[in-house]
């Protein structure tokens, strides 16, 4: 039994190899057995024997109480981020569940290890409309990996063991287990807890195929013009040195995807910046000039892609995956590598030569350039009275070297954000890219923080987003957690009012969002914080609130009508990215 | 171009894996025109026959997405001419009116139709076949008061197919050989979707 953690008191016989344990209790064993050492979540009826059990495991397992549901999958999807661990929920049944819904949501298309617990009505009640009975499992088939009903506490090991092991495997993602109370109650012999390294019906990878690495590195040898482009792939399978050897052996220039940021150090030489509708110019432009794609670990996002029919036609396409259904399901490709990258672009390092492409990477610089003069240089620093977000975020840079987790929200302060936060280290980015969930940053940002909590995390947030999430500050009081907190005020939900400019004729419709006084709400959490609207006292603000003890609100006012370029407009392909 | 194509899954038989295979058509928007569950011949796995008209890149795109399921091992999609396939019907006719109108004898031979229940008010026939011989009979039936008609889902064979028991032992191991586990849907052979 030297898997049981609670004391050997609370067995009757300690000399017999199965002791009795209720289903709460062998959540919790599995839980620690797992390595698991914080859960977010919140009480309610149908889960309560759980977190009657969760009393006395108070030392080994740290509860994180926070004010909704969706804080609470949003933080333990910001601890799997930063941690590149499985983030743990709880929540009871009903309305417990169902507002963990967006957040599992989220985590489907962000690839992002969870696994929620969700309280149950007693079996014997289910389909009876019973109080805070919903069809959970039937609600999250769509948004989950994998989900389960656990009837019978006897199942638990074993369904929990599976449940973090598809989460984290192959191509990671949120996986649902829904608990009936009556076997949260029920006690059963417990003979530990095994974990799970096979699933006889799952294949979380392929053996590589060599043929496709041989033919993908003969394209790329014989490449002239070649590109890379990366996703989370890489952060997700902590491949971020294999990539980097792989790039500086290729001499390829190299953009990330929004979810791929923070895998490459921002000031890495091929580093050529983001792609998509928001990104940089020069990688948008070249992608439809390059003659070898070289795709790892991303899934081809229309807002990556611009329009498909007239994206990246004269290149020859190599697509690295984990996920056999993602090769071919948007772009085409000449070469598909279904693999884990970890393994793959070893591989393929070894078959390739070494090279250097001077004039080619020239090319984007050049582009950086253009952009640099249209957009970047008035953006970090504005001749203008107002404050900008690019500024402010250049400001950041300044005082953090790159060094912090950056959690954001979704909108204009996102892209911006992206555009020019600087990274060092890998698993510094955390945002909602897939979904655009506004409201993940307060909530996810906490998670970050427990999930690596001797890095600085910074929460930047439009106003928009912190109005939707603002509860979770109450959570932050709670555990005197150290976030910072920085609130972008544009005073409009302005990425909708930019498409309302540039595509509605200034229709401003329903974007002109009223804002309370975040400072004074801060206060009343027992936050402290400070309102900033003067270029003067930007930088001593932003040093404030990294140096002070504690979390920190700042708010900070930007221009109301600011627009984030360069945009590809959507419908448009990614050639014809607008700089204005 | 759009066909019919047979899609058949070997998986699990587990609750709700009925629901998220659903899903991935109706999620597209694409009507599922026959859908059949069974047993298969490899013990405790369910066979599922689905049949849609779709063109084979979205075909192919949806084997992927189902084969993508946890519980599912393995997804093939066919046209008609790679199957044999068969699909069930019952007819329910008023006895009286059968008797006297038509030869019930010329019936069943032409139509090869069987005679499942011989009552005093009604008789059931039952044929088995495609589509659009069962349809055949309901146009014969119609004039003499078909009380009821109903067609089962498609079940089909893949022609090709050497059956799922080896397969099977190979999915059993934690470490399976590399043929179970070949990069198949890249694979440029047609074999792929034939087994």
């Amino acid at each position: 039994m030297e898997t049981l953690s609670l004391k050997k008191e609370t067995t009757d016989d300690t000399t017999k190899d199965t002791i009795s344990l209720s289903g709460s209790q062998a959540v919790l064993e599995g839980c620690i057995a797992e390595g698991v050492d914080t859960i977010f979540g919140y009480p309610g009826g149908a889960i309560m024997p759980i977190y009657d059990a969760l009393y006395d495991y108070n030392d080994k397992l740290k509860h994180i109480l926070v004010r909704h549901e969706q804080g609470g999958i949003h933080a333990a999807q910001g601890y799997a981020r930063s941690s590149g661990r499985v983030g743990v929920v709880f929540a009871t049944s009903g309305p417990g569940a169902t507002n963990l819904v967006t957040g599992l949501a989220d985590a489907m298309i962000d690839s992002t290890p969870l696994v929620a617990i969700t309280g149950q009505v007693f079996a014997h009640l289910l389909g009876t409309d019973a109080f805070q009975e919903t069809d959970v499992i039937n609600i999250t088939t769509p948004v989950t990996k994998w989900n389960y009903q656990v009837t019978d506490a006897t199942e638990i090991p074993a369904v929990l063991a599976k449940a973090f092991y598809l989460a984290r495997s192959g191509r990671p993602g949120p996986v649902l287990i829904d608990i009936t109370k009556n076997a949260q109650i029920q006690k059963f012999d417990y003979k530990g807890y095994t974990k799970c390294n096979h699933v006889r019906s799952y294949r979380p990878k392929p053996i590589v195929r060599k043929e496709y690495i041989a033919e993908a590195a003969k394209l790329i040898n014989a490449a002239e013009k070649p590109f890379m482009i990366f996703g989370q792939g890489v952060i997700l399978g902590k491949a971020e040195k294999e990539f980097k050897t792989f790039i500086e052996k290729a001499g390829i220039p190299s953009a990330w995807t929004i979810l791929g940021l923070s895998a490459l150090p921002t000031d890495h030489p091929l580093n050529v910046g983001m792609l998509g509708m928001h990104g940089n110019y020069g990688p948008n432009v070249m992608t439809n000039e390059c003659d070898v794609l070289i795709a790892v670990g991303m899934r081809f996002d229309d807002r990556v892609t611009g329009r498909l029919d007239k994206y990246a036609r004269q290149a020859k396409i190599i697509h690295l995956d984990i996920d056999p259904s993602e090769i071919d399901k948007n772009v085409k490709a000449t070469v598909g590598v279904w693999g884990d990258c970890k393994e793959t672009l070893p591989l393929l390092t070894k078959l390739i030569e070494t090279k250097v492409y001077p004039q080619w990477v020239e090319k984007f610089r050049a582009c950086d350039q253009e952009e640099n003069k249209e957009v970047i240089f008035e953006e970090l620093h504005p001749s203008t009275e107002q404050l900008t977000m690019g500024e402010v975020i250049r400001n950041l840079n300044e005082l953090t070297n790159g060094d912090a987790i950056i959690v954001t929200d979704v909108g204009q302060h996102q892209m911006v954000t992206c555009r020019y936060a600087k990274f060092n280290e890998s698993k510094s980015n955390i945002t909602s890219g897939g979904l655009g969930t506004m409201g993940f940053a307060l909530p996810a940002a906490i998670g970050a923080k427990f999930g690596a909590p001797h890095r600085t995390v910074v929460a930047v947030i439009g106003d928009g987003g912190i109005q939707m999430t603002i509860q979770e500050l109450g959570t932050i009081m709670q555990t005197g957690l150290n976030v910072k907190i920085m609130i972008l005020n544009n005073q409009f939900l302005g990425m909708v009012r930019q498409w309302q400019q540039l595509f509605n004729d200034k229709r401003y419709s329903f974007v002109d969002i009223a804002s309370p006084d975040y400072v004074m709400v801060a206060k009343g959490y027992g936050i402290e914080g400070q309102k900033v609207t003067l270029r003067e006292t930007l930088k001593n603000a932003l040093q404030t609130m990294l140096q002070h003890d504690g979390s920190y609100l700042l708010e900070v006012m930007v221009g109301k009508e600011n627009n984030v370029f360069p945009m590809v407009p959507q419908g448009c392909s990614v050639s014809e990215v607008r700089l204005k | 171009m759009k066909q019919e194509f047979t899609i058949t899954v070997y998986a699990e038989n587990h609750i709700g894996l009925l629901v998220r295979i659903a899903t991935i058509f109706s999620r597209r928007k694409i009507n599922i025109e026959s859908l059949n569950t069974s047993p298969s011949e490899a013990e405790g796995i369910h066979r599922f026959t689905i049949v849609i008209e779709e063109t084979e890149e979205v075909v192919r795109k949806l084997a992927r997405q189902i084969e993508k399921q946890v519980e599912v091992l393995k997804a093939y999609y066919n046209t008609n001419e790679e199957i044999i396939w068969q699909e069930l019907a019952l007819y329910k006719v008023p006895t009286d009116e059968i008797a006297e109108k038509v030869k019930v004898e010329r019936l069943l031979r032409e139509h090869g139709a069987r005679a499942v229940v011989i009552r005093k008010d009604y008789t059931i026939f039952e044929t088995s076949g495609h589509r659009e011989e069962t349809d055949k009979l309901v146009e014969v039936l119609a004039p003499y008061g078909l009380i009821e008609f109903v067609r089962s889902a498609r079940v089909a064979i893949i022609k090709n197919s050497k059956g799922f028991h080896e397969k099977l032992k190979e999915f059993d191991e934690a470490e399976p050989g590399e043929e179970l586990i070949e990069n198949e849907f890249l694979d440029k052979q047609d074999e792929v979707f034939t087994m």
